[in-house]
């Protein structure tokens, strides 16, 4: 119990997606120009990085996994190279089933957060999680929990960089740097923030 | 036809660079240009993928519904870097460890998927192929000069041989740690971004809000 919190408190904040492994970074500049849309994504990604990340480790440990096989009788058996195209094929799908479930059942859920879920299938963010699961052998239980926090992790750092960025659009930039070169520059002073909790032993 | 492949060639070089302006593919810019070595590696990773998967995707496009469009793009694409991903555990493995999910994360960088929908679905596949090619070169120039910066004064070395003697190593240049660390790479990007556009006035973006002296009622 105690090593799942501190792989909570790891993903939020020491190893932040969005700040200290620039995951997601296209979304995470192109939607953070309002807070209400960054909120939005936020709570999209997060919800389909709880899915997809359990998911592949399922998929990952009773199939692929080098081994995995030994109960259909291919105990020699290792498919793992083929981890890249079944995550992302995971993903792709569920994205696709969470977006028709929200179109049945919560018109009013899909209509906030919609538009966002096509592009969810191909931030980085959401195929990192699984494959930094797989690379860090991490078992169900820690899977689901470093999937709920490190979605967590990139919605918090986009909702933050979209509260920046709404004040920012009053102020007086250089031309050269309007846009797109200052959301940069804001986006390495919140990673040196973020860069503070590194210290924290847990 | 020269000049087409030409101009589909050089124009994402400056003119239209998929980091710089377009604002794709950022994510493994950053983070693998803390050495010259990863980020070579890396960016001929990238241009051979964009290049091969736009041809591929170029080729079949008169044949897919446009329904099921992205899962066919993504079948190609992750074909061709699990491809890229086997052979450098083969042949570079300890490359293939420092860039750990990275190569994995082509499939899903933006400049792959944002030239087979934006070009290859629209054009022959030997066009789309330099496309490809050039996106990547783009890439490619962004990423490897973010990574001569950073290695150079980060740690004084070039491809790990060494340039600036350290002062640790009885030499005379003090390296520069935060150049080495994440957030210096945004700050690199955003001066790279403001030096491109002072250069190519015609792509900086407009301001939200501008003030508006004649309401302030000042007579010049």
């Amino acid at each position: 119990m105690e090593g799942l919190i501190s792989l909570a408190v790891k993903s939020i904040f020491i190893e932040n997606l969005a700040l200290s492994f620039f995951l997601g970074m296209c979304t995470f500049i192109a939607v953070s120009k309002k807070i209400s849309t960054a909120v939005g994504l936020g709570i999209a990604v997060m919800i389909v990085q709880t899915l997809t990340v359990p998911a592949n480790n399922l998929i990952y440990s009773k199939l692929l996994k080098e081994g995995a096989l030994s109960w259909a009788g291919l105990g020699d058996t290792d498919l793992s190279f083929l981890a890249l195209m079944s995550c992302i094929g995971v993903i792709a799908a569920l994205v696709q089933i969470l977006e028709m479930t929200l179109d049945r059942f919560f018109p009013a859920l899909y209509n906030a957060l919609g538009i966002f879920l096509p592009l969810i299938t191909v931030n980085c963010a959401i195929l990192a999680g699984s494959l930094f699961m797989i690379e860090r052998d991490y078992n169900f239980s820690e899977s689901v929990v470093y999937g709920v926090s490190s979605g967590f992790g990139w919605a918090l750092a986009i909702t933050a960089m979209a509260g920046v960025r709404e004040k920012l659009k009053y102020s007086d930039v250089p031309p050269g740097l309007r846009g797109l070169g200052i959301t940069f520059i804001t986006a390495g002073l919140m990673a040196l923030g973020f860069m503070a909790f590194s210290g924290i032993q847990l | 036809m020269q000049a087409e492949t030409k101009k589909v060639l050089l124009d994402p070089l400056v003119d239209n660079n998929p980091i710089t302006l377009q604002v794709l593919g950022i994510c493994s810019a950053l983070a693998v240009t803390s050495q010259m070595s990863t980020s070579l590696i890396m960016s001929l990773a990238l241009t051979l993928v964009t290049a091969f998967s736009s041809a591929g995707i170029a080729f079949i496009r008169n044949h897919v519904p446009s329904s099921i469009r992205i899962i066919a793009q993504m079948v190609i694409i992750a074909s061709l870097v699990i491809v890229v991903d086997q052979l450098l555990k083969a042949f570079a493995y300890d490359i293939s460890k420092k860039l750990s999910v990275f190569v994995g994360l082509i499939i899903t960088n933006c400049i792959v998927m944002g030239r087979a929908e934006a070009y290859a679905m629209k054009n022959p596949p030997l066009e789309s192929f330099w496309d490809g090619i050039g996106n990547g070169l783009g890439y490619s120039a962004v990423l490897i000069s973010l990574a001569f910066v950073r290695e150079l004064f980060g740690s004084g070395k070039i491809l790990g041989f060494d340039v600036m003697p350290l002062v640790k190593d009885g030499g005379w240049y003090v390296p520069n740690g935060l150049l080495l660390l994440p957030p210096s790479a945004f700050f690199l990007i955003g001066l790279l971004i403001w030096a491109v556009r002072s250069w190519k006035p015609v792509q900086v973006e407009k301001p939200d809000f501008s003030i508006n002296h004649a309401a302030h009622g000042e007579a010049h």
